[in-house]
Parts: structure tokens; sequence; C-alpha cells
């Protein structure tokens, strides 16, 4: 942080010469332009899929998915809403498996990733090639089915979808690059000498005074919880346990999916004819997307110091 | 500190005595390195299961059913390897990924060079955040997205084709467009990302370079070509050995996702390593010895692209190499 502060000061300083270093104002137009175009891009779809979701059945069944729907309709949502046993119960797995997934995510790396930053640790060398070398081989979709499913026998359970992806190679290398760089070692010196244990080191020095790489690593792994669908593609049938991700990648085979909670006097089959099919998958999709949507921007800069910090060699 | 330790006395010639602060280290790793044991190191090891005819045992443990099945040699990559289907998994992998190594660098290097010349730096945080925004979708979501502007009779741009005269397009059942849809899709998923990754490296260069430059009377063309390519050439470096390396690998979810669960109709131009490895593993009728042997191809032909490109990079730049 103290570095980003540093470089604001000097971008004022300097700020008058760069000013005679710009693009012609063509330019800056031009390359304006351009990114609002580009930006527009990468928001439009998700504005288009919310307004389907908004969409009465009869207008998209004349008029196909459009901007501009002839009627807007609540239904979908009211839907969802009516079938909220299903889709409460997906919601609610998805974040234990993220909760859950990013605390021990970040308990295995960041504790991994100061082990790896003590210069004098004899096994460091050891330790070192047994993260690395992942990186370069592992053993491949099959393999990992096979111990997971078969031999850990984790089938049908929140494990298999939280264990898997708790750790990852390159994080501990980020986190190993910042501790290495950032925590002097001084200061871990002087509380060994005071008879700190390297546990209580870690965890009550090391752990407050980096809290910019535990909100890196964290998003990592928190976006990575909520975004996944393979791990339970793989290991999940009991619909009890499928996250709101599987249930959207079940739901685009079988579309019925979640009609489970009939009206009264309907049949199952009454129900799921009058399901708004089109409008409640686009639902879906939105109830996913505004978490994250509304969570991002803030933590936006977190990622890209994590970027950074993992551009540099380990 | 190592020359200190051989001039203590009574220490060991070579290394330091085992202190009580490595049993602390140990232990404070240990977690994370029984994690890599479980679930990379194992699964190395289950990679025998690719030379074995695996049959299950009744009533046994899975273990021993592995252990007790007939040794295959290699019978079981020969099948992969001789496959109909292999030529085209090779060609679509590695093609695609080619495409989008070019593309991954050339658009993202690119648009962080123009972006760092707009003058407003407040636009630019919007551009940039809004760019981002896709990195954060899973393929599923995406594939909705997706399905929105291609779904054959109500999506938007059906109605726009039709609107102008033309003819509806089956999307999902014509493989002429696959390709071009893929690469975008991609594209679009990582293009803010990677800009972000070049851009933070662009504001890290030292301003006086082009300060200098610029006294020195060169143009904004010759500032990017001198100045700023070169320094932004480690990072460069370093993206494209993690990408060669991955050459192998292919996003699964862009190519199972988004074409809807990869229908007959799109095998030839959609179907990857990974997408091949998916389906054998879901499907009974290929045992699972067969697939395993697929993954471990998959999986030593990655190591060795890996090792290859950092080789490559070592001749050409010591310092930005990943080993």
């Amino acid at each position: 942080m103290a570095t980003l502060k540093v470089k604001k000061e000097g971008f004022s300083q300097e700020a008058d010469s760069m000013k005679m270093n710009r693009i012609r104002p063509m330019t800056n137009v031009g390359f304006n332009a351009l990114f609002v175009v580009l930006s527009l891009m990468c928001i439009i779809p998700v504005i288009f899929v919310f307004i389907i979701s908004i969409s009465s059945e009869d207008s998209l069944r004349l008029m196909g998915y459009s901007f501009f729907p002839m009627e807007l309709s609540g239904k979908a949502y009211e839907f969802l809403w009516n079938e909220r046993g299903t889709i409460f119960q997906a919601f609610k797995i998805s974040v234990i498996v993220t909760v859950l997934g990013t605390i021990l995510g970040l308990i295995l790396t960041t504790s991994m990733g100061y082990v790896l930053s003590r210069p004098q640790y004899r096994l460091k060398r050891f330790y070192t090639w047994m993260v690395f070398i992942p990186m370069i081989f592992n053993g491949g979709m099959v393999a990992n089915y096979v111990v997971v499913s078969n031999f850990l026998g984790l089938n049908d359970t929140l494990g298999a979808l939280i264990f898997p992806l708790a750790v990852s190679s390159f994080n501990i290398i980020i986190c190993k690059t910042f501790f290495r760089t950032t925590i002097p070692d001084s200061l871990i010196e002087s509380a060994k000498l005071d008879g700190a244990t390297q546990f209580t080191i870690f965890t009550r020095i090391v752990v407050p005074i980096s809290k910019p790489v535990f909100a890196t690593i964290g998003l990592f792994l928190t976006f990575g919880y909520w975004n996944d669908w393979f791990q339970s593609s793989l290991y999940i049938s009991n619909s009890k346990l499928v996250s709101l991700q599987a249930l959207l990648n079940n739901m685009m085979k079988n579309l019925e999916y979640i009609a489970n909670n009939p009206g009264a006097g309907l049949t199952l089959q009454q129900y799921k004819n009058s399901m708004p099919t089109e409008s409640v998958r686009m639902a879906i999709a939105i109830v996913i997307v505004v978490p994250i949507a509304c969570a991002y921007p803030f933590f936006q800069k977190y990622f890209i110091s994590g970027l950074t910090i993992g551009a540099v060699k380990g | 500190m190592k020359k200190d330790a051989l001039k203590q006395p009574g220490g060991t010639l070579k290394k330091k005595r085992w202190t009580r602060d490595d049993t602390e280290l140990t232990l404070l790793g240990l977690p994370a390195a029984i994690w890599f044991l479980l679930f990379c190191y194992l699964p190395m090891f289950g990679l025998i299961i690719a030379f074995k005819d695996y049959r299950i045992q009744p009533g046994k443990s899975f273990l021993y059913s592995l252990l007790h099945s007939d040794w295959v040699g290699f019978s079981n990559f020969n099948f992969f390897l001789s496959s109909k289907q292999f030529p085209m998994l090779l060609r679509n992998t590695i093609v695609y990924n080619l495409v989008f190594i070019v593309l991954g660098i050339v658009l993202p290097v690119g648009l962080a060079m123009m972006i760092s010349q707009i003058y407003s730096r407040r636009k630019s945080k919007v551009y940039q955040t809004m760019m981002f925004f896709p990195h954060f979708m899973s393929w599923v979501v995406i594939s909705y997205f997706v399905y929105a502007f291609l779904s054959p009779d109500k999506g938007l741009i059906n109605s726009i084709i039709e609107a102008l005269g033309g003819e509806r397009i089956m999307w999902y059942s014509n493989s002429t467009y696959w390709p071009f849809i893929l690469v975008f899709m991609q594209v679009w998923k990582t293009l803010g990302y990677s800009m972000v990754v070049y851009l933070a490296s662009i504001t890290g260069i030292d301003h006086t370079l082009y300060e200098a430059a610029m006294l020195d009377g060169a143009t904004k063309w010759q500032q990017a070509k001198y100045i700023t390519l070169p320094c932004l050439k480690p990072i460069i470096i370093i993206m494209f050995i993690m990408n060669i390396g991955k050459i192998f690998y292919s996003d699964f979810g862009l190519f199972y996702q988004v074409t809807q669960g990869l229908p007959n109709s799109l095998t030839e131009v959609a179907s990857t390593f990974d997408t091949y490895i998916y389906a054998a593993l879901r499907s009974s009728s290929v045992s699972i010895g067969k697939t395993a042997a697929a993954s471990m191809f998959q999986s030593v032909c990655c190591c060795v692209t890996i090792l290859l490109a950092n080789w490559l990079v070592t001749k050409v730049d010591e310092e930005s190499a990943l080993i």
C-alpha cells in the first residue's frame, strides 16, 4: 500500500510534464469510443438476460428474446419464489461451500506460503519442490476423479466440492512472494527471541500485517468456489447437495429440473407445463450474477494487486 | 548464511542443525503438505490405472481391485492414440490454443497500451471495471448469455437476420460458425482480465523514461515501440510460457457449456481432449483405464511442453524463465 501512495504522489509532480506527452485529442476521443464499445459488449449480455427474465411468456413466444419486450412480467421470479425450497437449498450449498472452502483454502495456502518464505528453514527445498511439481505435472482429470470418488470416497459429500479446489500452487507462490518481500526478518527474529513459537508468530504477527494478500487469495478462492459447477457435475448426484451453478447446469439439460412444488389444484405435469421456462432459466442466471456484480467492483483492486504480486517470479 | 553454518564449530559439514524452528515450520506446513499428497501426488500414483485393465472385484475395495487387475502395458494408450478421434482432438486442442495464445497476447497488450493513454483516469477505471466483469462469470452462466443471442427460434441474432430478410441459422447444429464463436467467447471472457494484468505492468514503468524520450523528440509510436514493449517483455514471456505449457489443455467450460453440452453436430469443431475425457468418464461403455490413458497422455504432453517452453525462454532471456 505504501508504494502505491508514493506512486500517486509521483504522478501529481510529474503531471505537468506528462501533459505535454499526451496523445492527440482526436486519438483520445477515438480510444474512448473504442473502450466504450468494448465495455458495453461486456455488460450488455447481462442486461439482455435480465430483460428476458422479466419478459412475459407471451412476449417471448411472439417476439423471441428482445431488448424491448411487449410486456413485462415478474412471473419467472414468482416461480422461483414458489420453488424457493430448491433455490434456497442450492443457495445455501453455494454459500456453505464458498465460505468453508475459502477459509480452509486460506489457512492451507497462507501457512504453506509462510513456511516457504522462511529462508533458514531446513526442509524449504523439499516443500518448495512439493508445491512446484504439480504446476508442471499433474495426474489429470481421470486420476483425480478416481482418487476423490473411489479412493477417498467423497462422492455425494460437500468434501468433494470443497477439498479439491482448496489449494493451488500458484496461490502459494503469491503468498510466499508477498511474505518474503513485505515482512522484515528482524520482526520475526525479535519475536523468536521473546520465545514465540512459529505458530504464534504466524497467527499473531504475520496474519494481522498481511491483510492485502489474505484479501487477494480469499477473493480468488471465493470466486472460484462460487463459480464452480465442474466438481458438482462430476461428484454430486444427490439433489440436496446441488449448488446454484450446478442447478443452472442441470437446467440446461432438463428445463423442468426445478419444478417440484405444484401450486393448489395442479398436477405436477400441469404445473410443469405452466412454468415460464424461458424466463426462469434466465432468472436463475441473474440470481447467480447479481451477488458477484454487486461485490466485485469493491474487490477489484485486490484482484489486481494479487495479479501483480503473482507476476513477480517466486 | 550457508557459509556461516560451515564455519560453526561442531556443526555438521554442510547443513546447519535441525532446530526447534524447523520442527514448528514443518508442522505449520504439514496440513498443506497433506493436501498435496492426497490431491496431487496420490492421483499421480493413481495413473497406474492407465496401465491396467481395471475390473471391479466384487466385494473388494477399490484399491484391492486396482492392484489385482491385470497389467496391460501400453494397450490403453494404443487404443486412444489410434482411435479415429485422436487426430481431430489433437488438431482442435492445439489450433484453438494457438489462436487463443496469439490473440491473448496481442489484443490485451494493445488495449492496455491504449487505455493507459486515455486522458481521464476515472473513465479508464470505469472501462477496466466493466471489461473485467466477464472474468467473474462461470461458463455455465455465459452459456445462457450466448443462448440468448444464438437460440434458433428466439435468439436475438436470428430475429435480426429475419428482420433483414435473411434465413434463420440453426446455430447449435451448424458447425460452420463455431470456430469463430468459440474464439470470440474466449476473447470476450479473458480480454479485460489480461488487459488489466498488462496495464498493471505499464503503470509500473518509470515515467522518466517517457519524459526523456519525449524531450528527444520521440513520437508516441516510438515510445510504445522502444519503451513500453521492451518493459512488458518479461511479463509477456511469462504469460507465454504459462499458456504454452497448457497447450494440451483446453478450457472445458468453454467447449462444453457454450456449445450447450457439445451436441454431435459440433463435435468435429468443438471437441478437445478435455471434452473427450469428460464424455468418456461419464459414459459406461469406455473403460476407466482407457480414459485414464487419454488423460495421462494429456498430462505428459503438457509436462513436456512446459519444460520445452521454459527451456526456450532460458535461451532467449534467462531472467524470465519459470524454473
